[in-house]
C-alpha cells in the first residue's frame, strides 16, 4: 500500500485516496476545430510512463480535494505531490 | 524434436530419462529476419507458430528479454471461456475456445486444457438482467450458455454459500460448460517447442530497445545482443506495450496496471468447476495439485512494478470468504503480480500501425490468456497479409478514432 501526502492533510494511507491517472492532460481549447485524430489523443492515448510520472489522486475519504503526485511507477517512490494549478517540481532526469 | 507419445515416454524411461533432447534450441540472432516478434509470451509465440504453420513464413525471431513465462503467461489464472457479450468479441474468443480443444494434439503438447464449466455470478437485479442477456447473446452467437439461478448454482457448486442474508446474496449465474482453466506455463513452452521445430528462433534474454526505421518503414530493432534486421516487426509486449511502441514514436491508449492472484496450500478437492464474480472480484478454481487459485482485482494505480498493494489482497479475500466461508482456515501460501496492459474499452488491439512493417497486439488486459491461440492465429494473417483479418479487424487502433469501441466491460469485468 502506497502512503500518499496530501498537499493539505498530510501522510496518509492509499486506501483514503482515489486515482485519477494522468496529470496535466489540458482539455483542448478549440473543440469543434479538433479532427477525429486529435480527439482520440485527447481522449485515450495516454503516456503510460514507466519511471517518473505525473499522475492525479483525490483524498476522497478525507478532504475530497484533487491534487497532483509524481510516482516512479516501476518502483512505487513517490518524489513529489503538489497542488493542482502548481508547476510540477523539477525532478533530477527531467521527469513525467 | 522428438514427438511426444507413449512409444517416446517407454523408451526414454528404459534410459532413465536421461536422454530427453531439449524443447527448443536457443540460437545466437540471425543478422536478419523476415519477421520479428517483441515478446515471448503466450501471443507472441502463438503469433510464431501460426506464422510458420498457416503462412509457411518460417525466418521468424522471437525476441524475449526475460525467460519464456516470466511475464503474464504464467502468472494467470488460467480462465479460459468464450462468453462475451459482443459479436466481434464472440468470434475472436470462440475461435480461440476452439483452437484450444485441439491445440494438446496439434502442438503435440499436454496444455492440461480442463473444460470444467465456468460459472459467473449475479448478486443483484442488475446482474441477474445483464447475465440472462448475455447468455441469450451467446446463443445466437453459438457460444454455448446457460442461465442458471441460485438453486442451480448450489446443485453445480455446493460449497457455495446462497444465503440470502449474506452481503452479495448469489442470486444466479450464467454457465459455459466448455469453460475452464488450462496449465499456463505449458501454453508457452509448448508454442515455443512447436514453433521451433518448424524453424522460429526462440531468443531469450535479448531486450528491445529501438525499432529502426527508415522513411516511414521499419528496418529492425536495436537489442541488448545487437543490431537484428527485419522486414516486419510484430509488438506483442503485454504490459510493456506503451514502452516497446514508444520506441517507434506510437502513443497507445492503454495503461499498465498490477494484477494480483495468489494460492493455497493444497488442500483435497472440493470445488470442481471455476467460479468467477465481478461484482465482488473474487474468482476460484482449484489447481490439480490441490491449491486454490484465487485472483484478485488490480491496483488502481499505473505501475510496471509486478507487485500490488495488500489491502486489494484483503478485499479479495473478504468476498470469497462471504462466498465460500469453508475456505475459512485454509493458508494461503504465495501471492503475486503481474503487469497487465487496460484499454479504455475493455477490448485488445490487433492492428496494423501508422508505421509501414509495424504490427501491434495488446490491451488484453485482465483476460487475454484464454484468447492466446485465437489471438496468434488471427495476427499471424495480419502480419503476414498486411491486412486485418475479418476475426481481428474490428479491434484495430484506428477504433479510437472511428469512435467504434467494443465495451466489454461486462463480460471482462476485472476478471477473466
Ligand atoms: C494475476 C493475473 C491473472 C490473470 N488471469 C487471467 C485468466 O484467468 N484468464 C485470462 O484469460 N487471462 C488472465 N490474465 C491476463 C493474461 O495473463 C494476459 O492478458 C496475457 O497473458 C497477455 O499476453 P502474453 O501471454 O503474451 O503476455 P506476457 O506473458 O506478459 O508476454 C509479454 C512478454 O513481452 C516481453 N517484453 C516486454 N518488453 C520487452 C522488450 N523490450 N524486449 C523483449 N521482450 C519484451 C515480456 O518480458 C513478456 O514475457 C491474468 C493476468 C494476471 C497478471
Ligand atoms: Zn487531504
Amino acid at each position: 500500500m502506497l502512503d500518499i501526502t496530501c498537499p493539505w492533510c498530510g501522510k496518509r494511507h492509499e486506501t483514503e485516496f482515489r486515482y485519477g491517472g494522468e496529470a496535466h492532460i489540458a482539455r483542448p481549447e478549440n473543440p469543434s476545430g479538433l479532427s477525429d485524430a486529435d480527439w482520440a489523443d485527447f481522449l485515450f492515448m495516454r503516456k503510460n510512463t514507466k519511471g517518473p510520472f505525473a499522475e492525479r489522486w483525490c483524498h476522497v475519504n478525507g478532504c475530497r480535494r484533487w491534487f497532483n503526485v509524481i510516482r516512479n511507477t516501476a518502483s512505487h517512490e513517490i518524489l513529489a505531490t503538489y497542488r493542482m494549478g502548481e508547476t510540477p517540481p523539477k525532478l533530477p532526469g527531467g521527469a513525467t | 524434436m522428438v514427438k511426444y507419445s507413449i512409444f517416446s515416454i517407454a523408451r526414454n524411461a528404459l534410459q532413465g530419462h536421461r536422454n530427453w533432447p531439449e524443447q527448443w534450441r536457443s540460437p545466437e540472432p540471425k543478422t536478419d529476419y523476415d519477421v520479428v516478434i517483441i515478446g515471448g509470451g503466450g501471443h507472441g509465440l502463438a503469433t510464431a507458430y501460426y506464422l510458420a504453420k498457416e503462412h509457411g513464413i518460417t525466418n521468424v525471431a522471437v525476441l524475449e528479454k526475460g525467460w519464456l513465462g516470466g511475464g503474464n503467461t504464467a502468472r494467470n489464472t488460467t480462465i479460459v471461456r468464450s462468453n462475451y457479450l459482443w459479436d466481434e468479441s464472440a468470434a475472436i474468443y470462440e475461435k480461440s475456445l476452439q483452437l484450444w480443444e485441439g491445440l494438446s494434439q496439434d502442438i503435440n503438447y499436454n496444455v492440461m486444457l480442463s473444460q470444467r464449466g465456468v460459472l459467473n455470478l449475479a448478486h443483484n437485479l442488475g446482474d441477474v438482467r445483464e447475465g440472462v442477456r448475455r447468455v441469450n447473446a451467446n446463443r445466437l452467437n453459438g457460444v454455448d450458455a446457460e442461465w442458471l439461478d441460485a438453486e442451480g448454482v448450489k446443485d453445480f457448486c455446493p460449497i457455495i454459500n446462497i444465503s440470502k442474508s449474506a452481503r452479495h446474496p448469489v442470486l444466479g449465474a450464467t454457465l459455459q460448460r466448455r469453460g475452464g482453466v488450462a496449465r499456463h506455463d505449458s501454453v508457452a513452452w509448448g508454442y515455443a517447442r512447436a514453433a521451433d521445430a518448424r524453424g522460429v528462433d526462440i531468443i531469450q534474454n535479448c531486450e528491445v530497445t529501438g525499432i529502426n526505421r527508415n522513411g516511414g518503414k521499419v528496418t529492425g530493432v536495436e537489442t541488448s545482443r545487437g543490431t537484428i534486421g527485419a522486414k516486419k516487426v510484430a509488438i506483442v509486449a503485454a504490459g510493456h506495450s506503451s514502452v516497446v511502441a514508444g520506441m517507434a514514436g506510437l502513443r497507445l491508449p492503454v495503461e499498465s496496471h498490477p494484477l494480483q492472484a495468489l494460492v493455497s496450500e493444497p488442500i483435497k478437492p472440493v470445488i470442481d468447476c471455476v467460479v468467477m464474480s465481478g461484482a465482488v472480484h473474487v474468482y476460484v478454481s482449484q489447481s490439480d495439485k490441490g491449491e486454490l487459485v484465487m485472483g484478485a482485482g488490480v491496483d488502481s494505480f499505473n505501475a510496471y512494478s509486478q507487485r500490488g498493494s495488500f489491502h486489494v489482497i484483503e478485499h479479495q479475500l473478504g468476498a470469497c470468504l462471504e462466498l465460500f466461508p469453508i475456505f475459512s482456515r485454509v493458508r494461503m501460501m504465495r501471492t503475486w503480480g503481474g503487469i497487465v496492459d487496460v484499454c479504455p474499452d475493455a477490448s485488445p488491439i490487433l492492428s496494423k500501425t501508422p508505421v509501414e512493417g509495424l504490427y501491434i497486439n495488446c490491451g488484453w488486459g485482465t483476460g487475454g490468456f484464454k484468447a492466446t491461440p485465437g489471438s496468434g492465429w488471427s495476427f499471424a494473417h495480419t502480419v503476414a497479409k498486411d491486412e486485418p483479418h475479418p476475426l481481428n479487424a474490428p479491434f484495430s487502433l484506428s477504433r479510437f478514432e472511428t469512435g467504434a469501441l467494443i465495451d466489454e466491460h461486462g463480460a471482462a469485468a476485472v476478471a477473466h
